[in-house]
């Protein structure tokens, strides 16, 4: 057993560590602020090609290992999670299942220009009253000849306002229930398609959420991904690889909050000396550590399972669940460490707390995620 | 065009321990990068590169482990990477490693050399120099600025006070400052390439016919009497009261130490 990691996975941790300190930090506490997109960055993070890393040369991605992949989310969330999630949905949501799912044809067309960074995409599966319970899909596609017609909303979608490619779920089939679920593949040009309800967040607010909709949209039936019926198994399956990204996303927002930590109980005195020289204080900072660590073990193997090509669901699920709320933990100490200080917008802990919490709940909640893992132990 | 970028691999801090018992650097735990004025000289030929065509080849001297230096230049676009590595060279003092480094980069062929003004564990700025020499080359240091065309380079070359601007013949040797670019970021897939399909061509000291008595410790002019690690400043005063109070106080202990008078 070997816990050290590969030259290459060092190579990208620098390179995305690099990056973050450069260009991310400038900014990250003003698109908090402003709730803007950051456009520019992002298209510079395609140009290196962190938009697509595990997919394969050939189709416009860098060809790299899952580890290597959740190395750099962890890196670019450390400095902002609004970044981080950007990626991994691009990444994981929406590269992957046209990897794993899609025509060489559909490949061509959408996958090279999605995993080089020329295009943006976004994941629609969730509904007003389609979220954890995702297949109670209410949006529907009508087979008329060669095409299909879509009705319906999607709610929350990361990337959503800002994508060129969505991949989207509609009922096909009502009587087949989950079965009659179908994937899509859809252009922010297709007639029918707007976008509605841009929401404003707690936080990760430089990313962008919005609302999709569809008011009898023309898909072309070879845009269908996975084949008619497929589209729960698409989501599922997508979501397992996700969850690891939501987990990198947490674990980076959490060390950013340990790294804040240690650095303000070293610099701030009570009572004539650092508050690092108090206990209270010393245990707040050991926790965080050794949580981290754990939950960093546990993304890097859900991971390094998935680069292996072994089941991954259960691991996916513990990570994303531990990680998350690790991430809650020391976030929320953060603060408390820095006292008032934490509580105002002079210091980033507060960022980090409102960043945190949407890990406990995007990709499948923390319920979503036990309710995975017991199946599986019970099964 | 051939380009050939020579650049080391350095202990990435800026406070360089010394061992006081052996006055040599502390490497242990200290991680390693790429010499800092050396991406600069590494992004510069990629621009040229893009501009003019060729290739660019980076050259290292050191122990094994520099190879991740040159995967990074190659992560960063390099085309080819040269190792010159081997305890023949060992114990060099900056004039025998600017000869072995020459005798490597004429055995390569070049239109221009490449390097870094000075190295951030040496802080010397003697390779380039040195290695024009070897080479016979006309030489423009302090580089922050390049233009080229008909066979010619103009460089501006920075002063103290201003700017120098040279033209010089090609083949040439230039080392640069960090005002001249922004250097790249590898890209991701470069980083994959680097090490999966590229090659570091290890070359000894034979593979260059270098000459045994200039190589090494052999051929190292330069004898260390004592290196030490200079004694950090004494603390910072800081003068307390009213601005006036401060103001009045910062000039009376100015022209007690005749700056101002």
């Amino acid at each position: 057993m070997d816990f050290a990691l590969t030259k290459e996975q060092e190579m990208v941790r620098k390179t995305a560590r690099d990056f973050a300190a450069n260009e991310l930090e400038p900014i990250a506490a003003d698109i908090d602020e402003s709730a803007e997109f950051p456009t520019e960055t992002v298209r510079k993070l395609g140009e290196l090609g962190f938009m697509g890393m595990t997919v394969p040369k050939e189709w416009g991605g860098a060809g790299l290992d899952d580890v290597s992949y959740v190395i750099a989310i962890e890196e670019i969330s450390k400095v902002c999670a609004s970044h981080g999630i950007t990626l991994s949905v691009n990444n994981s949501l929406v590269c992957w299942p046209l990897m794993a799912f899609g025509t060489d044809a559909q490949k061509e067309k959408y996958l090279k220009p999605l995993a080089s960074g020329q295009k943006l995409g976004c994941f629609g599966l969730t509904e007003p009253n389609a979220g954890t319970d995702a297949a109670s899909q209410a949006t529907v596609a009508e087979k008329q000849g060669d095409k299909y017609v879509i009705n319906g909303n999607k709610i929350f979608i990361t990337n959503g306002e800002k994508a060129d490619v969505a991949i989207i779920f509609a009922m096909t089939d009502k009587s087949k229930g989950t079965r009659g679920i179908s994937a899509f593949i859809i252009e922010k040009e297709f007639p029918g398609f707007s976008i509605g309800t841009v929401e404003k967040k707690l936080g990760i607010r430089g990313s962008c959420t919005a609302e999709l909709v569809f008011e009898d949209m023309v898909v072309p039936e070879q845009n269908l991904l996975g084949g008619e019926g497929k589209g729960f198994k698409v989501a599922m399956a997508t979501l397992d690889g996700g969850r690891i990204g939501v987990a990198a996303q947490a674990l980076g927002i959490a060390e950013a909050a340990f790294e804040a930590s240690v650095k303000y109980a070293k610099e701030r005195e009570q009572f004539g000396k650092p508050i690092s020289k108090f206990q209270a204080i010393q245990w707040f900072l050991s926790d965080m550590a050794t949580e981290i660590e754990a939950a960093r073990m546990l993304v890097y193997r859900a991971a390094f399972d998935k680069w292996q090509k072994r089941p991954y669901t259960v691991s996916a699920a513990m990570a994303k669940y531990l990680a998350s709320d690790v991430a809650m933990k020391t976030t929320r100490n953060a603060i408390q460490v820095h006292g008032g200080y934490g509580f105002t917008k002079d210091y980033p802990v507060e960022r980090f707390y409102r960043d945190a919490k949407i890990t406990e709940i995007y990709e499948g909640t923390t319920e979503v995620q036990k309710m995975v893992i017991s199946g599986n132990l019970l099964k | 065009m051939n380009i050939v970028v020579c650049i080391k691999q350095v202990p990435d801090t800026t406070d360089v321990k010394i061992d006081p018992k052996t006055g040599t650097l502390i490497r242990e735990g200290v991680p390693s990068i790429v010499n800092p004025d050396d991406k600069h000289a590494i992004e510069e030929a990629l621009r040229l590169k893009e501009k003019f065509g060729g290739k660019v080849t980076a050259v290292s001297m050191g122990p094994p482990q520099a190879e991740d230096a040159l995967r990074e230049a190659s992560a960063m676009g390099v085309d080819e990477m040269i190792l010159l590595c081997d305890r023949a060279f060992a114990g060099a003092d900056t004039w025998a490693t600017s000869y072995a480094l020459g005798t490597a980069v004429r055995k390569l062929g070049f239109d221009l050399v490449i390097c870094g003004r000075e190295a951030i564990d040496g802080d010397t700025a003697q390779i380039g120099p040195q290695m024009a020499e070897h080479l016979g080359v006309p030489q423009i240091t302090y580089v922050r600025n390049v233009e080229m065309g008909d066979g010619k380079i103009i460089c501006e070359r920075a002063l103290e006070d201003g700017y120098e601007r040279i033209e010089a013949n090609l083949p040439a040797l230039i080392t640069v400052i960090a005002d001249l670019n922004k250097p790249r970021y590898p890209s991701v897939r470069g980083i994959v390439e680097a090490y999966r399909e590229k090659e570091v061509k290890v070359w000894t000291a034979g593979d260059i016919n270098a000459d045994p008595q200039c190589i090494g410790l052999e051929g190292s002019p330069t004898e260390v009497q004592r290196t030490f690690a200079p004694e950090p400043k004494g603390e910072g005063e800081m003068l307390e009261g009213s601005t006036e109070e401060v103001c009045s106080q910062l000039v009376s202990r100015l022209k007690d130490k005749n700056v101002l008078r």
